[in-house]
Parts: structure tokens; C-alpha cells; sequence
């Protein structure tokens, strides 16, 4: 739902983005210990094969995006995790678009990890059911995120497309209201069960 | 699966473009997909689709494997492609009842629609089946920065035992009479089903990261690639260039 194919970009917003994503990418990877890439990478195989189940919502269904989710556990390391996402998904289904790989990365990773940024301090040391209901809260509003970042490349590709933004933009409700619902009793299951993965302990030095 | 949560399928590999190397596969698509991009003229691009159709189905690619990829990207084309003609002001080309759809707005469509297919079918025909392991070596040679293609390469090797678990945790649900619909319930089993995939995998990470420790590994991998053109890969490489090239020469003449 996020992928916005190759061929509806201008070369502007495709630069733009690249490089956005790239800055981004480039942040997460200085961030990522070289010893903890096994680790950040089950992790984004954990995303990636969420993202491919479908829930059903009335007639139709939606794909889990879990951007406030990855957010809240991966902190800037989303970003490299969503872009080997996008590049597996790629070659894996030919799914998703060439082109549009950098607005892509940056729509799905930069909400959720700015959101997460503020919220962890609140999280820290609240009940699980706290921090559940501000993880829904997170994941809510990466989802309008991600819809926002989506309209805003294809308005700045071409006024013409921008009417058409409102219905696309609607599309995006209920998947932020599943996404809320889910991401809370993740986090609050999470806070339960191994609170480790929410609260990353510091690696410890090595000798 | 129709009864609880769906998973994607995958082309199945194509041997022939298997033998390939896989820097020219990756090569290939980024040619062919800015080829698309840049061509003007919607009547080139209409000419291309029979061709890029009929050189999936040469690839090996099924019908279906086609139809499923496009009714995706169509997915998201169908608001745009149908409001463009009605919103885009300009001259109407037809007018029905209150409804007009302008000139302009017909032409735009007509050209997104045909860019977003024919680079889906590009994508699908160069790149979709590719071993992961294969395209993060090509990556890895073709300079993109170490630790991101240990990342990709790592996601790669684990996507699948992730979703051998995955499977495992959905036909425990299968057999506990689970029906995915639209309620709370299944919300909230979907998010316990996401926790318990997180849990499974962080603990498999701490045991993998303690066993590659042990091992000495210092988050850095050899990445051996024995691969090296050979001649179907110039021809093949000759052969697209010649093509791309021809199709952007016909572009700017007519």
C-alpha cells in the first residue's frame, strides 16, 4: 500500500527521496554495531514476513505496514531494515518500484522512527498497558505518516494528481486503525513477555 | 489459507536467466526501468507492452505470475487513473452528461498506466526470482556499502525459517478453529501472533549471535563470488543496450 510503482514520480521527488533515504540509511548503519547485524536482521525478517499477511477489514483486507512497531524496536535501524525490506521484496516477488525506492523507504521508516524517538522516553518505565496504548498512538500516527509522506510525493510530482490524493489518503484510515490496535497489544504482550526487545540493553563492552 | 491470514507466493525461478550473472540482472533493470521513464511518446510505450509481455513469457514467466504482479500495481492506479481525466482541466476529449474528461487528463493517465505496467513487468521479468544470496553479492560488487548487503544477506537466509515459524504459529491457530474476520478478537491474535514471532526471533538472534561469536565473527563476512561474464552475458547485455537504445532513438524522432 505504501509502494507507489515506478512511472507516477517526477525526477525531483525520486532525487529527493533517494537522498533522503540514503541520509537515513546512512544514519542507521553507523548506528548498527557490525556485530549486531545478525540481530537487526531477524528482526527485519520478522517485519518483512508480517507484512505479508493480510487482514481482513469488511470486504477487503489490508497488509500490515508495522512502521511505529519497528520504530519503537529498532529505533534508527529501521531505516536499513526497511530498504533490505523493499530491495528483498523486490527480488524475492518482483514487488514494489525501482525508482521509487528511496520515497519508499523514507514513507515507511522516517515516521515511525521519529515518533518512536519521543515516545520512549514516556515508555521507559511505564505499566505494559500504558506503554501498549502509547504504542498504538505511535503506530497511528506513522501510519497518517507514511499516508502524508505518500500524498506529499505524489503532490509534489504533479499538481495534477493532488484530487485524487483525498480518496488515496482515505484508504489508509482503517489500516491505521488496525495498525493501532495491533501495535498496542504487541508492545503491551511484548512489555509482558521479553521487554528486552522494547528497551535495547547497551551491548556490554567486548573484550 | 483463504480461511485466516494469506501469505504471498512467489515466482518460481527461471533457469534461463539464472545463468546469467546476477550484476547484469541488476544492471539490466535499472537500464530498462530508466529507458521506460524517460520515453515521451505514449504511442512507443503502448508498442512496447506486446514486447515486454511476450519477453516475460519467453523468461518463463506464467500468466499468472503476470496477473498477480499488475492486479497489484493496479490496486493503486485505479483512483488515480480514473480521477486524472476528470480533474485535470483542459479541453474535454469526451463529455458524458455532467461528466467531462479532459484531453489532458486522458493523455496523463494513459501515460502513468502504461509506464506503471511495463516497469512492473520489467521488475518482475529481470529481477523477480533472483536468489537473495546471489542479488547481495551482485550488490556487494557492484559497491553498495558492506554492512547493508550483510543486512540483506542475513534478512535473506532468515525470511524463510522466519516463515517456516510463521507458518508453524498459524496452523496452531488453524487447529484451534481460528477464522480471521474483521473484530477485535482477530486483532488481537494477529498482534499475539506478531509478539510471539518477535520473542521466537530475538531469542534465535541471541542464540545465533552468541554461536557466531564463538565462531569469531567479527561482523564482517568474505563474500565469495565465483561468478564472471561470460558470452551469453554479452550477448545479452549487447542485445538489451542495442534495444533500450533503439526504443529511446525511436522516441525522440517521431
Amino acid at each position: 500500500m505504501a509502494h507507489i510503482p515506478d512511472g507516477v514520480l517526477s525526477l525531483p521527488v525520486i532525487i529527493g527521496g533517494g537522498l533522503i533515504a540514503a541520509a537515513g540509511v546512512a544514519l542507521g548503519l553507523r548506528a548498527l554495531d557490525e556485530r549486531d547485524i545478525p540481530k537487526t536482521a531477524i528482526l527485519a525478517a520478522v517485519f518483512f514476513v508480517a507484512g505479508l499477511f493480510a487482514v481482513p477489514v469488511g470486504p477487503s483486507s489490508v497488509h500490515l505496514l508495522l512502521g511505529g512497531l519497528m520504530g519503537l524496536i529498532l529505533g534508527v535501524r529501521a531505516f536499513p531494515a526497511v530498504f533490505v525490506g523493499l530491495l528483498l521484496q523486490a527480488v524475492m516477488f518482483g514487488f514494489g518500484g525501482l525508482s521509487s525506492l528511496g520515497v519508499d523507504t523514507v514513507n515507511m521508516a522516517l515516521p515511525g522512527v521519529a515518533l518512536a524517538y519521543t515516545a520512549r522516553p514516556l515508555m521507559a518505565r511505564a505499566a505494559p498497558t500504558t506503554r501498549g496504548v502509547l504504542a498504538a498512538a505511535v503506530a497511528a500516527l506513522a501510519v497518517v505518516g507514511t499516508a502524508s509522506g505518500v500524498a506529499l510525493a505524489l503532490a509534489l510530482s504533479s499538481p495534477d494528481y493532488v484530487p485524487a490524493l483525498r480518496i488515496v489518503a482515505l484508504t489508509y484510515l482503517p489500516l491505521a486503525v488496525v495498525e493501532a490496535i495491533v501495535t498496542g497489544f504487541t508492545v503491551t504482550f511484548l512489555a509482558r513477555v521479553e521487554p528486552e526487545i522494547l528497551t535495547p540493553a547497551p551491548r556490554e563492552a567486548c573484550p | 489459507m483463504s480461511d485466516a491470514f494469506v501469505c504471498g507466493c512467489a515466482p518460481t525461478a527461471r533457469p534461463s536467466l539464472d545463468r546469467l550473472d546476477a550484476r547484469l540482472r541488476v544492471l539490466a533493470v535499472v537500464a530498462t526501468v530508466t529507458t521506460i521513464l524517460v520515453i515521451r511518446s505514449p504511442i512507443v510505450l503502448a508498442a512496447l507492452v506486446p514486447i515486454a509481455v511476450s519477453l516475460a513469457r519467453l523468461s518463463g514467466l506464467s500468466w499468472r505470475d503476470l496477473g498477480d504482479r499488475l492486479a497489484h500495481v493496479e490496486g493503486f492506479l485505479v483512483v488515480l487513473a480514473i480521477l486524472l481525466p476528470l480533474t485535470v482541466p483542459g479541453p474535454a476529449w469526451i463529455a458524458i452528461g455532467p461528466l467531462a474528461l479532459s484531453q489532458p487528463g486522458v493523455d496523463r493517465a494513459i501515460l502513468v498506466l502504461l509506464r506503471v505496467n511495463l516497469c512492473a513487468v520489467a521488475i518482475l521479468t529481470l529481477l523477480a526470482g533472483l536468489e537473495p544470496v546471489r542479488f547481495g553479492h551482485a550488490l556487494a560488487r557492484l559497491g553498495v556499502p558492506p554492512k547493508l548487503v550483510h543486512l540483506l544477506l542475513f534478512a535473506a537466509r532468515w525470511v524463510a525459517l522466519i516463515r517456516a515459524e510463521a507458518t508453524r504459529l498459524h496452523e496452531a491457530l488453524r487447529a484451534r478453529a481460528f477464522r480471521a474476520e474483521t473484530s477485535l478478537h482477530t486483532l488481537r491474535t494477529l498482534a499475539h501472533f506478531t509478539g510471539q514471532l518477535l520473542v521466537r526471533a530475538f531469542d534465535r538472534a541471541a542464540r545465533v549471535d552468541e554461536a557466531m561469536r564463538c565462531r569469531a565473527f567479527a561482523g564482517r563476512f568474505a563474500l565469495v563470488a565465483a561468478e564472471r561474464p561470460a558470452r551469453p552475458d554479452a550477448l545479452f547485455a549487447a542485445g538489451l543496450s542495442l534495444g533500450l537504445a533503439l526504443v529511446i532513438a525511436v522516441d525522440r524522432l517521431i
